[in-house]
Order: C-alpha cells, then sequence, then structure tokens
C-alpha cells in the first residue's frame, strides 16, 4: 500500500510538473511573440509616432504608415460578419438542439462540424467567383463580410450548441411544467443558463473574422485610405494588408506592417475584455435574481 | 533552423550521390582559387533550391526543363515567391541562388551572410498597358498621359489627351477602369519607376512595388488576378506583363519611347530596348525608357543571384547559370520575353567564370 501511495504521488508530481510547464510555455511563448513583435514596430512607431493610428495615408514611396482605414476595415467587415453571423448561428443552434427530431439532429451536427473545418481560401475563392462576379457585388466590405460571416457561422454554431446543451433538463422541465410555450422556454431557461458561453462562442468567431487573412485579402478590393460605412466600396483590413505587401517591403514598410500585427493583436484583447467584462456582468446580474 | 535542415539536407543528397567525387574540371578563369580546383562534376547528382521573382518564372520553368534534360542527375527547384521572397532567402542562405528584378538596396547589403555575390542578368520582358475598350484594336499612349490615367486625372476614354494620339480611333465616351497589382510586387515597382522616369513630372505616386492608388480603381492578385480584371471589365486598363496578357487574350496599347515613336510590345523591340541599355560594373542596369527608335519602354530586366563562393553544389550552379546564358536565352522569345544583348551576356558570362567552386 505504501508503495503504491509512493507511486501515485510521483505521478502526482510528474504531473505537476508537466501541467506547470505546459501552462508556462504558453505565456512564454505569448510574452515573447509580444516583445519580438514590439520591437520590430519600433521603428516605424518612432517615426510616425501615434500618427501610425490616426493617418489615413499609407505610402510606402512616401514612407508615410498611418493604419486607420485599415483599423476600420477590419472592424467593418468583422462587424458585417457578426450581424449576419450570428443571428443565422443561434438559430441554427437552438434549432438543432431544441427543435429538430433526433434522426436528423445528427446528420446537422456532422455537417456544421464539417464546415467549420474548411480552409479559409477556398470560402475566399468561392467569394471571388461566386459573390464579387457572378452576383456582381464586386470587391468590397460587404462582399468581405459576407464570407467571413460564412466562415464564422460553423464555428459559433459548434460552440453555440455545445453551450446550450448544458442547459439542465430540470430547468427546462420547470418552464414547462408552468405552461410556458417552447419559446417562452427558449428564453426564460436556455438563453439566461448559456448567455456566458454564448458571448464567448461570438467572441471567438469575431476573433476569427478579425484575424482572417486570405478570404478577405481575395475579396476586401485592395483600397487604400478608405473610411466609409458604405459597404459597397472597396476597402483593406489590417491581416489583408500584411499578406500582400509582405513579400515585396523593404525594412520600414517591414516595420509597419508588423505594427499592424501588434495592432490587431491588442486590439482583439481589447474586445475579448469587454467580452470578458459584459459576461462577467450578466452572470452578476442573472446572479442576482436567482438569489 | 530551416537554413540548417536545408545544409543537412543538400549534404545527405551529396553523400548518399556522391556529389563530392572529385573530378578535375577545367582552368576556372580569372577569379579561380589558383590552377586546377576539385570540384563536383558534371557528372554528380544535385539538386538547386532557389526562389526569387515571379516575372521571369515562366523562364524558369523552360530553362530547368531543358536544363535537365541536357543533365538528368540534376534537379532545379524554383520557387516564385516573389522578388523580394527571393532576396530574403538569398541572403539568409537558405537557398541556392535567387532571382529578383530589382538589386538589393545599399542598406540591405549587410544583410547578405555569404559573402560576395554577382548579379547575372537574364532576362528581359515587356510590361504591356493591356485594356478592354469595345471597337479599339490600336491604342497609342505617351508616359505622361498613361501617367494622369494611373493616377485618375483622366477619367474618360475620350479625354483630349487621349484623343491627341488616336486621330482614327473610335474612342468611346466611357469611365476608365483602373487595374493594378493588391500585392506587392516588382511590376508594379518597374511599372512605376517608368512613369516617374519618364513621365515628366505628371506622374505623383512615386515608384515602389506599392503605391498609394486612389481609391476609385480596382486591385487583382498578381499579373493573372490584373489580366482578369481587364479581361472582365468594359473600359479598363492595366499593366500587366506579356505572356499573361497574351494567355488571356488581352488587346494591349503602344507607348510613344524616348525617341518619340510609338513601340508595341513584342521580343523584338524588348530586345532592342535592351541595345539601349547602360550597364555598370556590377551588371545592374535599368532597360526601362531605353533609347532607340523601336525599343519598347517599358521593359523590365531580371537577374539571378550567384555567391562568389558557393557553400554548396558550385559546379552544379555553374553550370545551370551557364545553361541560362547561352542555351536557354534561345528559349526566351518562344515565352514572350527577350534575350539580354550579346555584350551583356559576355559581361555576365565573365561574371560567372569568377564563381569559385569548393
Amino acid at each position: 500500500m505504501l508503495d503504491l501511495r509512493g507511486k501515485a504521488a510521483t505521478g502526482d508530481r510528474a504531473f505537476r510538473w508537466i501541467a506547470l510547464g505546459a501552462a508556462a510555455l504558453v505565456l512564454l511563448v505569448l510574452a515573447l511573440i509580444a516583445l519580438v513583435m514590439t520591437s520590430r514596430a519600433l521603428p516605424v512607431l518612432s517615426e510616425m509616432g501615434l500618427d501610425f493610428f490616426t493617418s489615413t495615408r499609407w505610402s510606402a514611396p512616401d514612407r508615410l504608415f498611418g493604419a486607420l482605414p485599415f483599423i476600420w476595415g477590419t472592424l467593418y467587415t468583422a462587424a458585417i460578419a457578426l450581424a449576419i453571423a450570428v443571428p443565422v448561428s443561434l438559430g441554427v443552434a437552438l434549432f438543432v438542439t431544441q427543435v429538430a427530431p433526433r434522426w436528423l439532429k445528427k446528420p446537422m451536427v456532422y455537417l456544421i462540424d464539417l464546415l467549420a473545418v474548411v480552409p479559409s481560401v477556398v470560402f475566399g475563392l468561392w467569394g471571388v467567383l461566386v459573390l464579387s462576379q457572378h452576383f456582381g457585388l464586386g470587391r468590397s466590405f460587404l462582399t468581405a463580410g459576407i464570407i467571413l460571416a460564412v466562415m464564422i457561422t460553423p464555428i459559433i454554431t459548434s460552440l453555440a450548441r455545445e453551450v446550450i446543451e448544458t442547459t439542465p433538463p430540470s430547468d427546462k422541465e420547470a418552464a414547462l411544467a408552468l405552461g410556458a410555450t417552447r419559446w417562452e422556454m427558449i428564453t426564460a431557461a436556455v438563453l439566461p443558463h448559456s448567455k456566458g458561453g454564448l458571448v464567448g462562442a461570438v467572441m471567438l468567431g469575431l476573433g476569427r473574422a478579425m484575424g482572417e487573412t486570405i478570404a478577405a485579402a481575395l475579396v476586401i478590393g485592395s483600397a487604400l485610405g478608405q473610411i466609409t460605412p458604405n459597404p459597397f466600396a472597396p476597402g483593406n483590413s489590417m491581416p489583408a494588408v500584411i499578406a500582400n505587401e509582405w513579400g515585396e517591403a523593404d525594412e520600414l514598410h517591414k516595420s509597419a506592417l508588423i505594427a499592424l500585427a501588434v495592432t490587431l493583436f491588442i486590439i482583439t484583447i481589447i474586445v475579448n475584455l469587454i467580452a470578458t467584462a459584459i459576461v462577467q456582468r450578466s452572470a452578476r446580474r442573472s446572479g442576482g435574481k436567482s438569489s | 533552423m530551416k537554413k540548417t535542415l536545408l545544409i543537412g539536407a543538400v549534404s545527405a543528397i551529396c553523400l548518399t550521390a556522391g556529389c563530392s567525387k572529385k573530378t578535375e574540371t577545367g582552368s576556372t578563369g580569372s577569379g579561380g582559387s589558383g590552377g586546377t580546383t576539385p570540384t563536383a562534376g558534371g557528372d554528380g547528382a544535385a539538386t538547386l533550391n532557389a526562389s526569387g521573382a515571379t516575372f521571369q518564372k515562366a523562364f524558369q520553368e523552360v530553362a530547368i526543363e531543358g536544363f535537365t534534360k541536357a543533365n538528368p542527375k540534376m534537379k532545379v527547384n524554383y520557387g516564385a515567391g516573389g522578388s523580394g521572397k527571393g532576396r530574403q532567402d538569398f541572403a539568409d542562405q537558405v537557398v541556392d541562388f535567387a532571382c529578383t528584378d530589382a538589386p538589393f538596396k545599399d542598406a540591405d547589403l549587410g544583410k547578405v551572410k555569404g559573402g560576395d555575390f554577382f548579379y547575372i542578368p537574364n532576362v528581359l520582358g515587356a510590361i504591356t498597358v493591356s485594356y478592354n475598350v469595345e471597337g479599339v484594336d490600336a491604342l497609342n499612349l505617351s508616359a505622361e498621359t498613361l501617367a494622369k490615367i494611373f493616377q485618375r486625372d483622366i477619367k474618360k476614354w475620350n479625354d483630349a489627351a487621349i484623343v491627341a494620339d488616336n486621330k482614327d480611333a473610335k474612342l468611346p465616351d466611357a469611365d476608365i477602369v483602373v487595374a493594378h497589382r493588391s500585392d506587392g510586387s516588382g511590376t508594379t515597382e518597374n511599372f512605376t519607376k517608368y512613369l516617374d522616369k519618364a513621365s515628366a513630372g505628371a506622374w505623383k505616386l512615386k515608384a515602389g512595388s506599392t503605391v498609394e492608388w486612389p481609391a476609385d480603381t480596382q486591385a487583382g492578385n498578381g499579373n493573372s488576378g490584373v489580366a482578369q480584371i481587364v479581361k472582365s471589365t468594359k473600359g479598363a486598363i492595366g499593366y500587366v506583363d506579356l505572356s499573361d496578357a497574351k494567355a488571356s487574350g488581352l488587346k494591349y496599347a503602344n507607348i510613344k519611347n524616348q525617341a518619340g515613336k510609338f513601340a508595341s510590345p513584342t521580343a523584338e523591340s524588348v530586345s532592342a530596348a535592351g541595345d539601349g541599355i547602360e550597364v555598370n560594373d556590377k551588371l545592374i542596369f535599368s532597360a526601362l525608357d531605353a533609347k532607340g527608335d523601336a525599343a519598347y519602354p517599358i521593359t523590365a530586366q531580371s537577374w539571378c543571384m550567384i555567391y562568389a563562393k558557393p557553400k554548396a553544389n558550385g559546379a552544379a550552379l555553374k553550370a545551370y547559370f551557364k545553361y541560362m546564358l547561352t542555351d536557354g536565352q534561345k528559349l526566351l522569345p518562344e515565352i514572350d520575353f527577350a534575350p539580354i544583348p550579346k555584350s551583356l551576356q559576355e559581361k555576365a558570362l565573365a561574371q560567372l567564370e569568377k564563381v569559385t567552386v569548393q
């Protein structure tokens, strides 16, 4: 027995160190990425100063690098994508979990998960061939937004479905027992329970939409200096600019592209922090109500 | 890490295939390390890895085919990732050689890790100004008009400046759609360099691999992307290399050269541009806006770079470069490029002789 316990203790210790090492490694890699990227972004930041974030001109021959139009393009296309993808995803997730008959559920779940792993370049090419050429949408914020929506819908759906399925059956049955309709049951029992997870699912989708490179680069239009709410105008996003211009960029230009990546990194973190705050606040509120 | 892997792979190939078998080759010329140098023989197998300009991808393909047919044990891989990537890979020594449409900037020369190297010019090619206007089968454009079209000062096909050079053409009252590259590109760099040089100050967007195109223009990925926009858009105009323009069945304009003549892009007019160039002792030159009555003015050039003392595969490298400069040149007109002029070819071969095989 002593022997067994000793073995178990060794196993525990080993596991602890391995887990700790893995966690530390992730943080270390993240810190190194931030450090290296920021240091390589410094040349352009010291030359442009804060103008890098506020100027609208991006001209490599003039050594002028203003990222504002690309920041706008990234946020705007991501917003279009969310506006389309979130209602569709939630609808599909609720359909699969609450409405669909058992025989339909399995194949639908399988299909959605399959869509989530289609490489982005496939969506991008589809966007060029079908949306911009066949339907004549051209290359624009809207085309990019639609493609991004198609790409993130399976991810949000798949996560939302998992979250919704964790709703305790007792909650749902309680609502139904009180005479709630299916819709009332969903709004009273399912959604409040899954709110945090659903926001998380949407945030993961948003993260992918903002970071998507190839599909966006193919359909967004690569127009410079565009800050306009007109969805039919061609524009550009941060990842698309990086992908398009990296190959032939010289030193300061490369530094500007890295600074774009850092900016994207920071914006993603900010968006995530806001999402976490929203989730926490809603959790507190619903917690207050039930107690 | 990539580098060590590559070197490992290369030496592994050498070990198994025996390319280190010592064979005496003849005199290596001026720069040779004294008399007979033990080198990898022509009988040895070798794999050359290269990367660089997309501009000369078509040439590399036919040259590799011809070279490996004559030397069945050799293998050459050319990854066309762009001139910038070629220069970077060459500087980092992750490839045996690399090709580029533009030489290193002086500030970047310090980053080239493998010591002295040579620029070997190997290709001349035309950048066409392709257009899609119904009923207009011949179009004459001057650099100044081109500059104004591409920076959106001229927005209609029947603008007085265009009509002035095209008295006989039926130019419609239609909007001009400008198409350019969305990706950073040596083709953009050469095209904008030409406008900058030849338009007598009309061009305001400067020259570079990406420039600040006006927002009301269209962008396509690669030469084929621009060709696709021109082909599918009425009233479009864009710059596309000759082989892609021909492959897409586009019409292209005659461009006014230094002598005041309108020249159409052909293998002959590109060669004529090559005759008018001035070459420095590093074999760096520009074929843009060249002198000569028959010269096509938007003629671009490309080089391959080779280290003076290659770390590996020296003999195979020299053999392939020699092939590109001799027999390979004959393949160029077939793929809508032009050979480099004789005088330059001789200088390039002399430069190649200075490469030492270890």
